[in-house]
């Protein structure tokens, strides 16, 4: 049954990935991404991580994904020519790569590893717990930094987005400077 | 029980897809979007290792990289967003000024 899921899940990621760079509207494209995020929160829930898969839904599927709708609708760009000259070229290297990364995986062998957190450590307190609790002690630092740098995106996009020749002006100032644009 | 070496095989082949993504579309969104699947394909090697090897980290990194994907996708698509406001295309090839 896992392994029938398991196939289900592969087969409709690659599938939707395929059509992602496939595709020729940017909005198809942005759905069959949907697609392929709810299919790898499945693939989460059957390797028992319940809350990645929870938070792949909510922020990948819930906030990344209607962000860029929003773009692609907002700008509107219809008619595109798909593929650079670089297909052939880039076909060749990707499959190179390919080829070299499954004979690595047919070769090499996993070691058997034994951690912490065996599964009937976390069936008994709880994905989230876990989690929660290695966050606050053993990755605070990295946690502080990440909250950092999203404050630095959040600035940054608002100051990227803004009109030009807006940004020297204080708020409160509602004049749009389109005149005065530099080239 | 699938084998771990199933879920890496996997992650290969949604990373090279990204990859060629990359590297063969002219949007610019489109390219934005094959970040984003190369991204899942490290999650899903953190995850399915972190499952494997009964540690937590990998989760604990996916979170990470999450966060790092919500910034990316902000500032990306903030910088878009002001070159259409100026140029008027999303085509990579016509996006050259910074070339050469």
């Amino acid at each position: 049954m896992t392994a029938l899921l398991f196939f289900y899940f592969a087969g409709t990621i690659i599938g939707s990935a395929l059509l992602v760079i496939l595709l020729r509207n940017p909005v198809y494209c942005t759905l069959a991404l949907l697609v392929m995020f709810a299919h790898v929160a499945g693939l989460y829930v059957l390797l028992n991580a319940e809350f990645i898969a929870a938070v792949q839904v909510i922020v990948y599927a819930g906030a990344i994904l209607v962000l860029y709708l929003f773009v692609v609708m907002l700008l509107n760009v219809k008619r595109e020519e798909r593929f650079q000259r670089q297909l052939i070229p880039a076909s060749i290297v990707g499959a190179l790569l390919l080829v070299e990364v499954v004979v690595i995986v047919f070769v090499g062998r996993f070691a058997e590893l034994t951690g912490q957190f065996p599964q009937s450590r976390i069936e008994e307190v709880g994905s989230t717990a876990i989690i929660g609790r290695v966050l606050f002690t053993d990755y605070l630092l990295p946690f502080e930094v990440a909250s950092l740098l999203l404050l630095a995106a959040m600035v940054g996009a608002i100051v990227l987005s803004k009109k030009s020749g807006a940004g020297v002006q204080g708020p409160g100032s509602g004049k749009e400077q389109t005149g005065s644009r530099v080239q | 029980m699938v084998p771990l070496s199933y879920y890496v095989m996997l992650s290969a082949v949604l990373f090279m897809i990204g990859l060629i993504g990359v590297l063969i579309r002219r949007n610019i969104v489109i390219i934005l979007l094959s970040i984003e699947l190369m991204l899942n394909a490290a999650n899903i090697n953190f995850v399915a290792f972190s499952h494997y090897a009964e540690t937590i980290t990998g989760q604990v990194f996916v979170f990470f990289v999450m966060t790092v994907a919500a910034a990316e996708v902000t500032v990306g698509l903030a910088i878009v967003i002001a070159l259409y406001r100026r140029r008027a295309t999303l085509n990579v090839e016509e996006l050259n000024l910074l070339k050469w």
